[in-house]
């Protein structure tokens, strides 16, 4: 099956008074036809950058200096940032739900303005059909009243109410890539679940496929198929929901469970938060980047450079660490005892 | 109580530090150095003036009656043979003297009243507010018009109508600052621990100063340009004093046989104003947070 | 909206109030008799003291101010000293041409400043960005009456484009009240297209870099959409305060410019009833030009509103 997006080798840089932030370094995934992907790290790993790097919403300092982002067969990095390719494809075939829904909808404009004229721009349907289809849009994504709230501004909506109108937003001309970035991220638990139960009927029903972009790995369990796990600009695990849940294999991987909880979780068990700070995306060392962290590191670690993204012998597994079989099943029961 | 939370202002307070970045950032910038560069240079003029001026301001000299520029008066003299070099530089005097006292009195009365409509707020802020914003209705040259119709021109008379009409800003200014500063963690503090409304008044004061430092330098320039303007009209500084504006409307009648009688000192004015402008600009990108980094 | 409007109508007619006692008071507080000043020097004390009983200047202050707000608000302010005519009539004929300048000059600063501002933010750190923003600089630095000297030397003396002064009216003689007036115009459009330019330039800035512009380029909308439709509106804000404070700043400036190119405006008006101590004309001058600022900021605070939601509801 050819993937409808496949990113290769991203590199995405910012220039700042500092020195070079290399966001986003060799970074490369791909996503399938309705799958729903989640991206995982902490925070300031690079995972927005990605993800506006593939919708080439970087703005400066920062800049896209390598890499491919084939989507349908085309690479949109051959495009012109804001140029007609691009804008064709924004928002009609690849759309994005951002983290925060009290600053991403214009507050000088009503909801109906901002979702009528995508339908006017990308499907050239008249403002009257329009809005009759984003009110049915808002009323899919359980809006109460769509049909007079359409004229509100983003004023008047509660929080997790504005990120639903983001995701009808998104949803309007039936995308073939849907990205969430974090879109829970800034709301309460109830309405956190809420809304990706809604995302994920949404896709099914639309035959879209989602990313969802989250420093939570409890989140992604019950949604994603498939997971990447990101750490200073990079991919450093990659395998399904199953096998990462089931049998983490980097370091940090094992960490980031450790530190969510989990529905499944017996009482009592302790979180325990992954100790020291991300690294400093500026002067990166050519070992590995989590090493300084990580209580599992051997000789080869220190001495040798980080090693690429490699393939678990007999698993569709892929990981970015020295660590054999036997050492990481030693140190996920060590894990366990404590 | 009071160490513990006035270590927490202290943290918060703008530091040494925090100046000297400031200062660094904006000697970063050509422009802004070149700004801070003429303003020295037309301190230096005003301190020094008796001994730059080669003759003085005041003195007419009866047999050179609008000369042309020469060895003697660089710049000529003017109507009544008074060398306009020396006017000139002694105007510089003025200038300083109405901008320095002029923003004094705008930014005293309308920081205070800005900080007490803030922190007060309700009825306090309403009364001072609408009074504000009738200030705000009369332009200050039209003030100036009304006060001298009744006491005359003079540079007393000046600073007041310049005072009270620059006042309005700084205390809107003031207000607003104080009252989304008062809502911080730190003040909430000091309220909890019992401190005395003049304290927690003056750390407010202390934290919400630094975006009125940007008002204060431009108003430098602005007050000297609203004194030009009076003296234009002949109801500011009354002659025989030497102002850049009035040294305008005496060479306005001359302006066709003589014109550098007049624009002389406009140039002077522009320079001097447009001096002020860019360090105050200079020193708003280098305040605003979110423009950190990327000058 | 409409309460919005209404709750703003009643606190500008609270300000007005304010306005119409500050500049009353003016006058009557200070120090010094406005009849012995109105006289001179050779005034017997008898004169001053006749003339101090039919300016009512002999009855305690509220019934003074009480006089002479009714009397206002018939639009009676006295009789002028210096003309020996009402006060009234004088305005009534020198406003028009006040605010005929300053409503041009306010059209033009404001059309300047916005399309300027929008070119250079889009452009930032183009060419023409940095010059316009020179220019802008030296604009607000400039002293108007001075630019007006030196528009009146080069182009009225030197090279004969243009009359040097005087004021005709568009009714009587269009293609030359329109030469007359075009240096005077220009000359209070500086300041104002200064100020605005560098405003809309900021602001714009300011809102591009906002989250809700990022969601317009996500959506796919072309450039011309996200700035004209998704970052201006937001971007004008703060410019309409500014333009709504400019008529502040252009009346200072239609007293300089009136006296530079010798216009028979409100005020040049003013200058001269203040220069002749004739107070009656310069508290109807004040009053009215206060009352005109205060309609402006009502009218500022109402697009505020169309501008912006989130105000309506407060
Ligand atoms: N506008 C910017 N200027 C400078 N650096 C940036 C900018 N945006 C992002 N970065 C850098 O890129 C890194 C990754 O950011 P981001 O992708 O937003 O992290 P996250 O994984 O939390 O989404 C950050 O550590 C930050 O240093
Ligand atoms: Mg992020």
């Amino acid at each position: 099956m050819v993937p409808i997006l496949e990113v290769k080798n991203l590199r995405t840089q910012y220039k700042t008074e500092s020195g070079l932030v290399k966001a986003v370094d060799g970074v490369s995934y791909y996503i399938n036809e309705q799958e729903i992907v989640g991206v995982v790290g902490e925070s300031g790993c690079g995972k927005s950058v990605t993800q506006l790097s593939v919708m080439r919403l970087i703005n400066s300092p920062g800049e896209i200096v390598g890499g491919e982002i084939l989507f349908e067969g085309q690479n949109l990095l051959q495009f012109k940032a804001n140029g007609p390719e691009m804008r064709r494809i924004r928002g009609a075939k690849i759309s994005m739900v951002f983290q925060e829904p009290m600053t991403s909808l214009n507050p000088v404009l009503t909801i109906g303005q901002q979702l009528i004229e995508i339908l006017e721009v990308h499907l050239g349907m008249s403002r009257k059909n329009a809005r009759q289809r984003v009110i049915e849009m808002l009323d899919l994504v359980g809006i109460p009243g769509a049909s007079s709230r359409i004229d509100d501004y983003p004023h008047n909506f509660s929080g997790g109410m504005r990120q639903r109108v983001m995701i009808a937003m998104a949803l309007l001309c039936n995308p073939k890539l849907i990205i969430a970035d974090e879109p829970t991220t800034a709301l309460d638990v109830t309405t956190q679940a809420q809304l990706f139960e809604l995302m994920k009927s949404m896709v099914e029903r639309f035959k879209s496929s989602l990313v969802i972009v989250t420093h939570n790995l409890g989140i992604v369990a019950r949604y994603a198929h498939r997971i990447y796990i990101m750490y200073a600009g990079r991919i450093v695990e990659e395998g399904s929901c199953k096998e990462i849940f089931r049998n983490p294999r980097h370091p940090y991987t094992i960490g980031l469970l450790k530190s969510v909880p989990r529905l499944d979780d017996q009482e009592g068990k302790r979180l325990v938060p992954i100790e020291g700070m991300p690294p400093d995306l500026i002067q990166m060392p050519s070992t590995c980047a989590f090493l300084p962290r990580c209580s599992y590191s051997i000789e080869q670690c220190r001495v040798e450079p980080w090693p690429e993204l490699r393939k678990v012998e007999g698993t569709k597994h892929y990981v970015r660490c020295y660590l054999k079989t036997e050492a990481w099943e030693q140190c996920r029961s060590h894990s366990a005892t404590t | 109580m009071s160490m513990d939370s006035s270590g927490m202002i202290r943290a918060k307070s703008p530091r040494i530090s925090e100046l000297r970045r400031l200062i660094k950032v904006m000697c970063n910038r050509v422009v802004v150095v070149v700004g801070i560069g003429i303003i020295a240079f037309f301190i230096l003029v005003a301190i020094f003036a008796p001994m730059l001026a080669a003759h003085d301001p005041l003195y007419t000299y009866l047999e050179s009656i609008l000369n042309p520029p020469s060895g003697i008066h660089p710049l000529g003299t003017d109507q009544v043979g008074r060398d306009v070099l020396s006017r000139l530089i002694y105007g510089t005097r003025i200038s300083f003297l109405v901008g320095i006292f002029g923003v004094t009195i705008a930014g005293t009365l309308g920081m205070g009243l800005g900080l007490v409509a803030g922190y007060f707020g309700g009825w306090v802020n309403a009364i001072i507010m609408r009074c504000i914003d009738a200030l705000l209705a009369i332009p200050p040259i039209v003030l100036m018009m009304a006060i001298s119709a009744i006491l005359g021109g003079g540079l007393f008379n000046v600073l007041i109508a310049i005072g009270f009409g620059m006042m309005p800003t700084y205390c809107r200014l003031m207000c607003a600052q104080v009252t989304v500063l008062k809502e911080n963690d730190y003040i909430l503090v000091l309220q909890t621990a019992g401190a005395s409304s003049w304290r927690i008044m003056r750390h407010l004061f202390i934290n919400a100063f630094p975006p009125l430092l940007v008002l204060i330098t431009t108003n430098l320039g602005t007050a000297i340009l609203m004194e030009a303007g009076l003296s234009f009209l002949g109801i500011g500084i009354l002659p025989p004093t030497p102002s850049w504006g009035a040294m305008i409307y005496d060479g306005r009648r001359l302006l066709f046989s003589n014109p550098i009688l007049s624009l002389a000192p406009g140039g002077a004015i522009m320079l001097i104003v447009l001096a002020f402008n860019i360090v105050g600009d200079g020193l708003r990108d280098a305040l605003d947070p979110k423009l950190r980094g990327t000058l | 909206m409409l309460n919005y409007i209404i709750k703003r109508a009643v606190l500008t007619v609270v300000v007005l109030f304010i306005v119409s006692f500050i500049t009353f008071s003016l006058i009557h507080i200070l120090p010094g008799d406005p009849a012995a000043a109105m006289l001179g020097d050779q005034a017997t004390m008898e004169e001053i003291e006749a003339l101090r009983h039919e300016l009512w200047l002999d009855r305690p202050f509220f019934v003074q101010y009480g006089h002479w707000l009714s009397n206002a608000l018939q639009g009676d302010f006295g009789k002028s000293i210096m003309y020996r005519v009402p006060v009234s009539e004088i305005i009534a004929e020198r406003l028009p041409v006040t605010l005929y300048l300053s409503f041009l000059s306010l059209i033009l600063s404001t059309f300047i400043g916005i399309g300027a501002g929008i070119i250079c933010a889009i452009r930032r750190g183009s060419l023409i960005d940095q010059i316009v923003s020179v220019v802008a600089n030296a604009g607000v630095a400039v002293p108007i009456f001075w630019l007006g000297l030196l528009g009146i030397y080069v182009f009225g003396f030197t090279l004969e484009w243009l009359p040097l002064q005087g004021w005709t009216s568009p009714f009587d003689d269009f293609l030359k009240s329109s030469k007359q007036a075009l240096m005077p115009v220009i000359c209070l459009s500086v300041t104002g297209s200064s100020i605005i330019t560098r405003q809309t330039r900021s602001s714009l800035l300011e809102v591009i870099r906002q989250d809700y512009i990022r969601t317009a380029w996500a959506k796919g909308m072309g450039e011309p959409r996200v700035v004209f439709k998704h970052a201006l509106k937001n971007a004008l804000i703060p410019v309409v305060t500014l333009v709504g404070l400019q008529l502040r700043v252009l009346v200072g400036g239609a007293v300089l410019t009136e006296t530079v190119f010798n216009i028979p405006g409100m005020g040049r008006l003013l200058v001269d009833g203040a220069l002749a101590k004739d107070f009656l004309i310069v508290q109807a001058g004040v009053l009215l030009i206060a009352v005109m600022v205060s309609l402006a900021n009502l009218i500022t605070d109402i697009s505020h509103g169309w501008l912006d939601p989130r105000i309506r509801y407060d």
